[in-house]
């Protein structure tokens, strides 16, 4: 069983947005709505500030809040590498899997589904990496099976400092920023 | 100092959730109404006191339907695929609360209306006949008011709590994460119910019963509010905050004068000088009670939604 993840470096995220447009133009998101996003964030004060940029998006939980409360199953869990994913004829767009989100990573598709990051799974299966890996022009974003302890996620994971986004809302996301 | 920025802008989700409008309160105060009701008609059952045709647990099934209705229709407006609305009833999720609380209204509807077969008010019996006819065999059924009575009190007891528990199995909003609102939705939608019932009863002892009743599931209510805040203020960080927004935070003018002074507190004070009979019963403590009520849904809704675990520091 494979366990997909994503790792970003946000020593070398630079908050281009490639990664943004990319999935834009690759899942056909409508105008005015992103399934991925940057983040900056900003600590201290003048002149000893620290600031982290960090591309977001699903955390692809092991403990998916949105599937549990979906009423209709249409929230569910791939069968492959654990990824979160929305069968769109089954969603009756009550809108529970937005507000039980703690990333805020879904959203009301103009057609009326619940809509969200899929890891590019229809990329993935044909063994590409998701649009938003593949056109980051520093590097900074990897994808991989944490199963696999060869693979460039884990074996990042074991050697770099890394945090998660509110690991203390119980989800158990499975994006990793490195610092 | 620390900043959040976002590139992110999505309907319905940025500057902060808002996923739900008036039509989820409506609904939710809706169905605790009803569930209070249907718990007080089966209270009058199951204890005797329906005799005659006058007990108010005759004229509670039909209102109850409407409302009920009402409520549902307003559920059904927030949904965004309306089309596929039937899919509710295509699964049973077991760990979803909107999946229990569809399967639960299923079963509401025909218990609603077996009760409202027992008496059917002459004014509709003899415009539809063959409800007289359903009447007829119902009430052939031996001890059929106390099978009505128990099925009442245990389905209207999992309607008021689903309503609740539907707010607190959404992890993300600190502010919901306690199973009390389960409790506290269920002895809200009590004392609302006591209250519209009190002024609908015909019968003078059932009234002053239900004042009565309405009085101790006030206080009672009052004890929950208070446990709700022990709870969430004796937890982490993020609950701490959300807990501030209705104590200290932008909800808290609307909490504090609408649902707990004018909600509780003054007429839960008007009832016990009626209830001892040193005023008059008037209308004006149980439509506090009912409006209270509804603001409790509406302000637990929106200042749940705003609350969050990655903005809690940005909350004052």
């Amino acid at each position: 069983m494979a366990r997909f993840a994503m790792v970003i470096d946000t020593k070398k995220c630079v908050g281009c947005m490639d990664c943004v447009v990319a999935c834009k133009t690759e899942n056909r998101v409508p105008e005015g709505f992103n399934r991925d996003w940057i983040t900056t964030e900003a600590r201290g004060k003048f002149p000893s500030v620290q600031m982290e940029i960090r591309s977001e998006r699903c955390n692809h939980c092991d403990n998916p809040p949105c599937v549990h409360c979906c009423p209709t199953g249409a929230s569910h869990v791939h069968t492959l590498g654990g990824v979160v994913l929305v069968h769109h004829e089954l969603c009756i767009g009550c809108k529970a899997c937005l507000a039980s989100c703690p990333y805020d990573a879904r959203f009301i598709h103009p057609e009326g589904y619940a809509d969200k990051c899929t890891f590019c799974i229809h990329r993935v299966e044909k063994g590409m990496d998701p649009a938003c890996v593949a056109v980051c022009p520093t590097h900074c974003m990897y994808f991989g099976d944490l199963e696999d302890p060869h693979s460039p996620v884990s074996r990042l994971l074991t050697a770099r400092r890394y945090h998660a986004i509110a690991p203390e809302a119980g989800t158990d996301p499975q994006i990793f920023y490195l610092i | 100092m620390n900043e959040l920025t976002t590139t992110r802008h999505n309907e319905l989700i940025d500057p902060f959730v808002h996923v739900w409008g008036w039509e989820i309160p409506v609904y939710l105060f809706l169905g605790g109404l009803v569930a209070g009701m249907m718990i007080i008609a089966g209270y009058f059952f199951i204890k005797g006191r329906d005799e005659g045709h006058k007990c108010i647990c005759y004229q509670i099934p039909l209102l109850a339907m409407v409302l009920l209705s009402l409520g549902m229709f307003a559920l059904f407006l927030d949904l965004e695929h309306k089309a596929y609305v039937w899919r509710v009833y295509t699964t049973f999720e077991i760990k979803s609360p909107m999946s229990w609380g569809s399967w639960i209204l299923l079963l509401v509807y025909p218990a609603l209306l077996v009760n409202f077969l027992l008496h059917v008010p002459a004014w509709i019996g003899d415009r539809l006949p063959f409800l007289n006819h359903g009447s007829r065999m119902i009430r052939s059924i031996k001890n059929i008011k106390r099978h009505v009575g128990k099925v009442n009190l245990v389905l209207g007891i999992m309607l008021g709590t689903y309503t609740g528990i539907l707010l607190s199995a959404l992890g993300a909003r600190p502010l919901w994460n306690s199973a009390i609102l389960g409790i506290l939705f269920l002895v809200s939608g009590l004392s609302t119910a006591s209250a519209l019932v009190h002024m609908i009863a015909r019968e003078r002892e059932e009234s002053e019963m239900l004042a009565r009743a309405d009085n101790l599931f006030l206080t009672i209510e009052l004890f929950i509010i208070a446990l709700f805040f022990i709870g969430l203020l004796s937890s982490t960080e993020v609950q701490i905050r959300s807990a501030m927004l209705l104590l200290t935070g932008p909800y808290a003018a609307v909490f504090w004068v609408f649902v707990i002074l004018m909600g509780i507190v003054v007429p839960l004070f008007i009832q016990n000088l009626s209830v001892s009979h040193r005023i008059k019963h008037t209308p004006v403590a149980p439509v506090m009670v009912i409006l209270g009520g509804f603001i409790l849904r509406f302000v637990l809704v929106q200042a749940g939604q705003y609350s969050h675990y990655l903005n809690a520091h940005f909350i004052k």
